[in-house]
């Protein structure tokens, strides 16, 4: 069994009142903050601790602290990045819904931590029922003097806000959240500026995810030595991974990084193996903009030695034979999922998320996402294939934020792995074309 | 048309414009665009207009985010809108299979209303419910790890409600 840092208590029925929290040991890691560390020191001891963004970039989450501009009179602000969007990612609901304290003790040690007097948490507005969630929460919060002014008489003052995007999965990306914040659409920001200097109305600006500000707590709590002991390499601490697709046991673990990919798969203690005892075929380990790894180069690395659950070891290989440990966003499929319809799904997701700004983006997505309509429904030429690697090609790297890249990895590895499946479904128009593949696709690929 | 809301919904727009610094309330936009749809059940031009006014901003300010964001309706929608998830992980769950059953039992295409005008069908992207798929939300309510017989309950249920009013 591995250390649980944020999931300990998450089963306790009463944990998502102040006094359940409290009970167990909630508001201990402020305490000894606001009794005796600095706020550069609260700052050391996450840098210390190699905490490593949680939404998916993985940057150090304290040296982004330490980016944020001190040299003005300008407000500074927190924002909570809860827009949770990323298809295969569910692990900060969990928390959110089940232990918001945990969130916001982060958060008010985040803010200290900052010198921010205001933060804000943006979360998804399909999230609604958590909003109020975290508002009854931060209410209670208020009641026992751990928001608002003079924070158990430090002389530090919090005021803390939840507030909704209206689905968008771009908010995500946080010069896009910030512009959504201020009640505009979500078209991301061009960068420089960082927002640590020029971020909510340019005032600087710290953006981060739920679970990186929520592990701040037991950071603080056990040190940042401490916490940097577990996981491997620069892969510190325990990681949230959200588990779904065809798998006996979906859900949240918490996992003390360096676990191997194969147990993580097959132990009960975790996804439970594939269900209907079917053979497994491809795995999404990070969420849907990491590129998809087939069976063959999931489990080893390519000098033969275990892959394990670290951000090292998933992208092992590049892109040629590895992927990205992303948001923790794991996707299992069985042998009988189909790549293209699977690779044509994303596709229509990021066009319909592309914001429209940048046109490698905005046209390329519908492009993509039509091509392989075509191919999944019977329509497509052999120089479709190739067709789609040109446009994923064009659109990488030449947008204003990542979400042009995160719509060209997955066409791109799933024709790299999985050619065979694409010239399939050209070279049999016939077998793709019916109903039964539309609603049941369960073909085999290998019989080519 | 002069819309008034309710005065439930102003104290709660008020609370929220009470989040943001006074000159810096439109930032309470994407809130009050929620408050006022759930009172109206759509956005109707006139709408948006009393929130621009409300927000001292420009009516195109209230246009321009209301057609970004996918939870906004611009167009008139049934009492229950039934959001399914469609995106990969659903889709290799089942999410197929849910939007053609719901198709059936409405008798309504995604996109539609039902005659009787309490069911819309809507297909959403993610809605991070990867792991209990198939699932679908319907106001602030997430459907979840959902069968034939929970979706005939679900309607059954919500039907009943509407007829009761």
């Amino acid at each position: 069994m591995g250390r649980k840092l944020l999931l300990e208590n998450i089963e306790k029925p009463d944990i998502n009142t102040i006094d359940g929290y409290l009970k167990y040991g909630g508001y201990r890691s402020l305490d000894k903050v606001l009794k005796g560390m600095s706020p550069d020191e609260v700052t050391e001891e996450v840098k210390t601790s190699g905490l490593r963004g949680r939404g998916g970039a993985g940057f150090s989450t304290g040296l982004k602290w330490t980016f944020i501009d001190k040299s003005t009179d300008k407000p500074r602000y927190l924002l909570c990045n809860a827009d949770e969007s990323e298809p295969g990612t569910f692990k900060d609901r969990l928390l959110m819904e089940k232990n918001p304290h945990l969130l916001i003790e982060g958060m008010i040690l985040s803010s200290y931590a900052l010198g921010c007097n205001t933060a804000y948490i943006y979360i998804r507005g399909e999230y609604m029922f958590i909003l109020r969630i975290l508002e009854r929460a931060i209410q209670e919060a208020y009641a026992k003097g751990f928001l608002g002014k003079n924070i158990q008489s430090s002389g530090f003052n919090l005021d803390l806000y939840v507030h909704p995007g209206a689905g968008a999965y771009i908010c995500g990306e946080e010069t896009a959240l910030i512009e959504s914040l201020e009640g505009k659409r979500g078209n991301p920001r061009i960068k420089p500026p960082f927002p640590a200097v020029s971020g909510l109305w340019d005032c600087p600006t710290i953006v981060n995810n739920v679970e990186s500000i929520a592990a701040v707590v037991p950071i603080i709590m056990m040190g940042g030595a401490e916490y940097a002991k577990i996981g491997i390499g620069r892969s510190t601490g325990t990681k949230l991974i959200s588990a779904s697709g065809n798998i006996n046991n979906p859900g949240v673990y918490e996992i003390e990084m360096g676990v191997p990919v194969e147990e993580f798969i097959y132990s009960d203690e975790y996804c439970g193996g594939i269900k209907g005892g079917l053979d497994i075929k491809a795995c999404v380990p990070g969420g849907s903009s990491v590129p998809i790894l087939p069976k063959s180069l999931l489990f080893k690395e390519s000098n033969g030695s275990p892959r394990l659950m670290t951000y090292e070891s998933l992208s092992e290989g590049g892109f040629q034979t590895g992927s990205m440990l992303g948001s923790g966003g794991f996707i299992v499929y069985d042998e009988q999922q189909c790549i293209v319809r699977n690779t044509w799904n994303f596709a229509r997701f990021y066009h319909h998320e592309s914001c429209g700004q940048c046109s490698p983006c905005r046209e390329g997505t519908g492009w993509m996402e039509r091509v392989l309509h075509n191919i999944e429904y019977g329509h497509g030429k052999e120089e479709d294939i190739d067709l789609l690697w040109d446009i994923q090609r064009r659109i990488e790297g030449n947008t204003i934020c990542p979400l042009g890249d995160a719509a060209a990895w997955p066409v791109a590895a799933a024709i790299r792995h999985f050619r065979h499946e694409f010239e399939y479904h050209v070279k049999y128009p016939h077998r793709v074309k019916d109903a039964d593949h539309v609603y049941q696709p369960e073909m085999k690929y290998q019989t080519i | 048309m002069n819309i008034q809301f309710s005065q439930e919904s102003m104290s709660e727009i008020n609370r929220v414009i009470g989040h943001f610094p006074p000159i810096r309330k439109k930032s309470a936009l994407l809130p009050v665009l929620h408050i006022v749809q759930k009172e109206s059940g759509w956005l109707s031009p006139e709408v948006m207009d009393k929130v621009a006014e409300i927000l001292e901003i420009k009516p195109i300010e209230v246009y321009e985010v209301a057609t970004f964001y996918s939870m906004y309706h611009t167009k008139p929608v049934g009492k229950y809108v039934i959001e399914v998830c469609q995106t990969g992980p659903c889709m290799i769950c089942g999410a197929d299979k849910t939007i053609a059953y719901i198709e059936t039992k409405l008798g309504i295409k995604v996109g539609e209303t039902t005659a009787d005008g309490l069911f819309t069908l809507k297909t959403v992207e993610c809605l991070g419910a990867c792991g209990y798929a198939p699932m679908f939300q319907i106001g602030e309510q997430y459907y979840e790890n959902l069968t034939e017989e929970k979706i005939d309950d679900i309607i059954r249920h919500l039907s009943s409600n509407a007829n009761n009013i």
